[in-house]
């Protein structure tokens, strides 16, 4: 995953700090975090296999579940009728299980963009996509993606021609958000498993096309 | 149709609305850059309870209605210099919005 957080030009430096380590190399999260799991173990309210599995539940996601979804919406018209109509739906009938009340799935047409964000927290489609990048998370994204979108895109190498419309979308309460980008010209030339390789986490989300 | 419907619901797809300034506090999930703009409802999302209540350890309901409101880019910053087209869909509660004749002279 390490390369594919990388893989897009624009510089990581200002980010906020999510983890803060001492001289020592602890985490003082995790230090908190290990003493309250302690705490709740000794008094019978959590055992420790069901911390793994709520870890492994948290991480077992990933974006090549969208790329699964974008996949077979591009190769079945079908299907994605379906996908833009009820979300949640669609997704769950190819075997992926949705924890969102409701997924809402905008396409990217030749000329209308879509770029998501949650300007109040970080509300993502974690439990199709994983954990979210941190620049998502970051106040910086969450502010400028509403008020100077076109800039936030053009730092991600997105320049958007004047007369393409774009849409922010902000997943401030219940809904989720994917982008259904357009499919590659030579669409009928490819396998499935080219197609999902070409769908990237930023292209999910809207920050590149 | 799987697309979600409440007879009862106050706003229509297409109907403009206005988010107006409720002077509550604590967990709220409307934020400040939407309020008093003007814009459209585009998509009903279904009723859900209210985030305010359940911050606050409320879960009894009743539960509001969500909709999605498209604004222009440039009615939410006057200001700026965006692209007319550019627009930007968010989530709204039922009981943040009122009815809103577009006609009407814009502050």
């Amino acid at each position: 995953m390490q390369s594919e957080e990388n893989s897009h030009n624009h510089i990581h430096d200002d980010h906020e700090a999510l983890i803060v380590e001492d001289d020592a190399g602890n985490l003082e999260g995790q230090i908190i975090i290990d003493a309250l799991q302690s705490v709740l173990i000794a008094r019978g309210l959590l055992t420790a296999p069901e911390v793994a599995k709520a870890i492994e539940k948290l991480e077992s996601p990933g974006i090549h579940q969208g790329a699964g979804i974008v996949a077979r919406a591009w190769t079945d018209a079908e299907y994605k009728d379906r996908l833009l109509e009820n979300g949640k739906q669609a997704i769950g009938d190819i075997g992926i299980a949705v924890g969102e009340a409701q997924i809402i799935v905008v396409e990217n047409t030749p000329q209308t963009h879509n770029l998501i964000t949650c300007t109040l927290c970080s509300c993502y489609p974690r439990s199709i996509l994983g954990q979210p990048p941190s620049w998502y998370i970051s106040k910086a994204y969450r502010a400028r993606a509403v008020r100077e979108p076109r800039r936030v895109l053009a730092e991600f190498g997105t320049v958007l021609p004047d007369d393409m419309e774009l849409v922010v979308h902000d997943s401030n309460a219940d809904m989720r958000y994917l982008v259904l980008p357009e499919p590659p010209a030579n669409l009928a030339d490819l396998a499935t498993s080219e197609l999902e390789a070409l769908v990237t986490r930023d292209r999910l989300i809207g920050v590149t096309r | 149709m799987t697309r979600i419907d409440h007879a009862g619901r106050r706003f229509r797809d297409g109907d403009p609305v206005r988010v107006i300034h409720l002077g509550k506090s604590g967990h709220v999930r409307i934020p400040f850059y939407v309020r008093g703009k003007r814009g459209e409802v585009v998509r009903y999302c279904g009723s859900y309870l209210n985030p305010e209540d359940l911050a606050i350890g409320d879960t009894g309901g009743p539960v509001v209605d969500l909709y999605r409101v498209k604004f222009a880019q440039r009615e939410l910053w006057p200001g700026d210099d965006q692209p007319e087209g550019d627009s930007l869909v968010i989530e709204i509660y039922d009981h943040w919005l009122e009815a809103s004749g577009h006609q009407e002279a814009r502050a």
